[in-house]
């Protein structure tokens, strides 16, 4: 099918709301409490437009779209509409962009960038919050929330944790955790859904604080060296410093969906620990010293030789990895069957 | 693997995670999910939530899992066999096994029903032997056997027995019974542990396989390999991890390369190990570390990180996924192909690869499976094998229309107890596993300190034992069996039962690995983790 927005046609498909085609053209529509993953709220009406043949504004993120559906998203009437609803959710917390860890990421910037908003028009006493940094990886900044309610639906629905939730009413609702305790001692088991869905920076990855701006850091998909399910991973990277500062899961991998758990998001000091082995080693007298290649190289293949011609082929096993790629492993076992002669190769799969 | 390579051709997770949405009923058997898989436990959680999907847990630890669960019921540990027998003596006694798909399937029904249909198996009966109340049982048959489509999921707590092939042998006996397989939502779904142990299983780091399992000591197998490397290859079965260890122990293993594992503390009864690896002759360790292995080493070669390469890894459900380098490893640092490589040149050979990619394509040429997963193809999302060809789209579930053997193998298997059960010295049952923080040996994970902070070693008790033992909760405790000791935190618990003690095995500092028993499965050759005979003491 096809509908009109803006004077121009496009191509939808039945199972299509209006956002979804719009944004896939390209036509920004401001919206905090819609995400892909999250499917429509209809909560912070920030998407508004206007529809031919219907009464009022709609919000754009729950409206299916009908065939020849004639849809504007940038009437005075339907931005002064949006610019009100930005504005207000501005006025209400502490939206401060200049240390934010969201800056430049920050969906709620987004929308004021494009809506033209300079300042927060209303005088409203933010309620300051105190900031939860119970937690080992995930810094809470309540008065930064918009009350979107991405993280509640991310953590109940999706990582199915079960322990974000609204509570209070009116001007006093916030998100909790469990029955209002800090998120370290709620049963949150730091999987880091919600701050993955956290449109604005009430919710941020604690220890990449102040560790790169999100324009200055490169972006790639790679896959999680922890267990089984092979979640992909969106590594961010400054590359100056070759240093991984975060780890968001790929919305769209058909194996994790944008999930990732404890270990796979914040589990990457590895790589960058002071203990990572730089140079081979040798032990002598009972002592490890450093080694060069050449040297280290020339010892094994030697020792090798030595071992196979005086004791057998079969006196010689090799462990391949559970924790290394299918090339490497491939190019192990041809090592140990063709060069050393032998099929004593095995990993730990059974362990 | 080896039990579901026999019974239905192929020894892999059968179907995908996409599908597990489909599923009217998932039992999961032997796997922590949350803990050790949890992506996969959120999908699973996401199917309940739904309301489409029930599921039935079974284990003996109350997992968090069992809170989403229609039924949850603890075995005594390494009963598993009886538990699934019973099952389908119930199933087969009410004529609610798939009896078309039996007829067009299967072979060895008859075998089958001889031994699931004898009177030890029967639900009162095995009650007294698992622990689980026969009014459960019946309820698990039939609610399992009446769904339309049901899945199994299990992980080692299936496999880490002397058991092990018959444990999966009688998964994959009650999933062809209720003809759950060669349909998406169903199947018999083995998660396995590490980023890539599908793909090293996959590539050939088995001692009796090359890649694309193609047989050790089949003629045609190893012409087809002779011809394609230009050497005289070896027709003999190589040795397996434990045997490695026993060999060097023995001294008929004189040298052992190590690339990436750290059998320290992954392999059973420590010191039976430390006495390994101190009398082999030479041993080489590969790794980022200097792990607990590494330090018996005579070379160490520092080997690039997941991040510092390209490549592939292989997931649970048998997709291959790329691995992008996203930075560059430290200086004099190389990435395990390079070094591999190295050592071949230097013994005097005549390797010549490129990049990675050259070595791709010697597996598209050489594993079936992978014929069609080219450098070029495999794309951002990854693609499943069996994938035979360039055209070929890629299999989410195996066993469609035909089983990869022809005739799904149904097979009796009688219950064995576990190799070493308490007796009065040591009158616990000792099981070991993962904590969600923290993964295998500890190598990687352990190196983020937050993680260490949430997640240190504990040595798991049920509230009942404690109380008789005037154990209070983070007291610490010492556990012991035959092999040795360890000291740790209690953590004190109702969801174990009583009698039965759980330690993680990530911590070097109480390594659960000093306690287990290396008894094996004759089969799979793999070692009984989860049931030892132990005893717990209260220190002060």
């Amino acid at each position: 099918m096809k509908i009109m927005i803006n004077g121009k046609s496009y191509q939808a498909s039945p199972s299509e709301t209006v956002l979804q085609v719009a944004l896939r053209n390209g036509i920004y529509i401001p919206h905090l409490c819609y995400h892909q993953r999250t499917g429509p709220a209809a909560k912070c009406r920030a998407c508004v437009v206007q529809v031919e043949g219907m009464n009022g504004l709609q919000t754009s993120c729950n409206l299916s779209v009908r065939d020849n559906m004639k849809v504007i998203t940038d009437s005075p009437a339907v931005k002064a509409a949006q610019k009100m609803v930005v504005d207000l959710a501005l006025s209400t917390g502490k939206h401060d962009c200049l240390a934010c860890e969201q800056n430049g990421d920050c969906e709620l910037q987004d929308a004021a960038y494009y809506l033209g908003i300079e300042h927060p028009s209303y005088q409203v006493e933010i309620p300051d919050y105190p900031l939860d940094d119970s937690s080992e990886f995930i810094y809470v900044e309540r008065d930064k929330c918009i009350s979107c309610g991405r993280c509640v639906v991310g953590c109940n629905q999706n990582v199915v944790n079960e322990v974000i939730n609204f509570a209070y009413r009116g001007f006093e609702t916030k998100i909790v955790f469990d029955q209002d305790l800090p998120m370290g001692t709620s049963s949150c088991v730091q999987c880091g859904e919600c701050v993955q869905l956290c449109p604005v920076g009430a919710l941020i990855d604690k220890r990449a604080r102040g560790k790169g701006r999100p324009w200055n850091l490169e972006k790639i998909e790679t896959v999680c060296p922890y267990c089984g399910v092979g979640c992909k991973l969106e590594l961010h990277v400054d590359t100056l410093k070759n240093e991984i500062i975060r780890i968001k899961g790929v919305e769209d991998s058909p194996t994790n969906e944008g999930m990732l758990c404890v270990k796979g998001r914040y589990g990457f000091d590895f790589v960058h620990s002071p203990e990572r082995l730089t140079k081979p080693m040798i032990k002598e007298n009972g002592q490890l010293r450093e080694a060069e290649w050449d040297e280290a190289i020339n010892l094994v293949a030697s020792r090798f030789n030595e071992i196979i011609e005086k004791h057998g082929s079969d006196s010689v096993a090799g462990l391949a990895s559970a924790k290394v790629t299918n090339e490497e492993n491939f190019v192990f076992q041809k090592f140990m069957r063709r060069e050393v002669g032998t099929n004593n190769v095995d990993h730990c799969a059974r362990l | 693997m080896a039990g579901l390579a026999a019974s239905l051709g192929s020894g892999a997770m059968t179907n995908d995670i996409a599908g597990i949405k489909e599923a009217d009923v998932i039992m999961i058997i032997g796997s922590d999910t949350t803990a050790a898989h949890p992506v996969i436990a959120a999908r699973i959680k996401q199917a309940v939530r739904e309301g489409k999907t029930k599921i039935i847990v079974i284990d003996p630890k109350q997992i968090d899992i069992a809170k989403f669960s229609e039924i949850y019921v603890a075995q005594r540990p390494g009963t598993d066999v009886a538990v699934i027998n019973c099952l389908m003596q119930v199933i087969i006694k009410n004529g609610w096994e798939a009896k078309d798909y039996i007829k067009e399937r299967l072979e060895g029904f008859e075998e089958l029903k001889a031994e699931v249909l004898k009177p030890k198996y029967s639900p009162e009966n095995i009650e007294k032997i698992s622990g689980i109340p026969a009014a459960s049982l019946i309820q698990i048959a039939e609610m399992f056997a009446k769904a339309e489509t049901a899945a199994v999921f299990y992980a080692m707590g299936i496999t880490q027995h002397t058991t092990g092939t018959d444990n999966v042998w009688s998964v994959a006996n009650l999933q062809m019974l209720c003809g759950n397989l060669g349909k998406p939502g169903g199947g018999v779904n083995p998660l396995r542990g590490q980023s890539n142990v599908q793909g090293a299983c996959d590539m050939g780091g088995l001692p009796n396989v090359y890649p694309g399992y193609q047989k050790v000591g089949d003629p045609a197998v190893q012409e087809k390999f002779e011809k394609a490397w230009g050497k005289k290859l070896s027709p003999k079965v190589g040795i397996t991890i434990t045997e490695m260890i026993d060999g060097a122990y023995d001294g008929k293993v004189k040298a052992i390369y190590v690339m990436g594992e750290n059998p320290y503390l992954s392999d059973p009864d420590q010191n039976h190990v430390i006495t390994a690896l101190e009398k082999t002759e030479f041993l080489v360790v590969q790794d980022m570390f200097i792990t607990e292995t590494a330090e018996f080493a005579d070379v160490i070669l520092p080997a690039a990180a997941y991040a510092e390469k390209e490549g592939h890894f292989t997931n649970t459900e048998r997709r291959v996924q790329r691995l992008q380098q996203a930075v560059n490893p430290p200086l004099d640092v190389k990435t395990d192909w390079e070094i591999i490589q190295l050592i071949a040149n230097a013994m005097g050979s005549d390797w010549n690869y490129q990049s990675v990619a050259d070595i791709t394509s010697e597996i598209n040429l050489l594993t079936p499976q992978y014929g069609g997963i080219t450098w070029d193809r495999v794309g951002r999302l990854g693609l499943q094998w069996p994938c035979p060809t360039e055209t070929h789209p890629g299999t989410p579930y195996l066993h469609k229309d035909r089983f990869a053997r022809g005739l799904g193998l149904l097979k009796g298997i009688e219950f064995k107890e576990p190799n070493e059960l308490p007796d009065e010295e040591f009158p616990f049952i000792l099981t070991t596993g993962r904590v969600l923080q923290q993964f295998h040996t500890g190598t990687m994970s352990r190196k983020t300190q937050g993680l260490n902070n949430l997640a240190g070693p504990m040595i798991m008790i049920s509230a009942a034992d404690a109380d008789k033992l005037g154990i209070e909760n983070s007291e610490k405790v010492r556990l012991s069996t035959r092999r040795g000791e360890i000291e740790a935190p209690a953590f004190v618990t109702r969801r174990i039962s009583q009698g039965v003690i759980y330690v993680p095995f990530h911590y070097k500092e109480a390594p659960a690995n000093r306690l287990t028993n290396p008894a094996i499965d004759p089969v799979a050759k793999i070692p009984e983790y989860k049931v030892c005979a132990a005893k717990l003491e209260k220190i002060s």
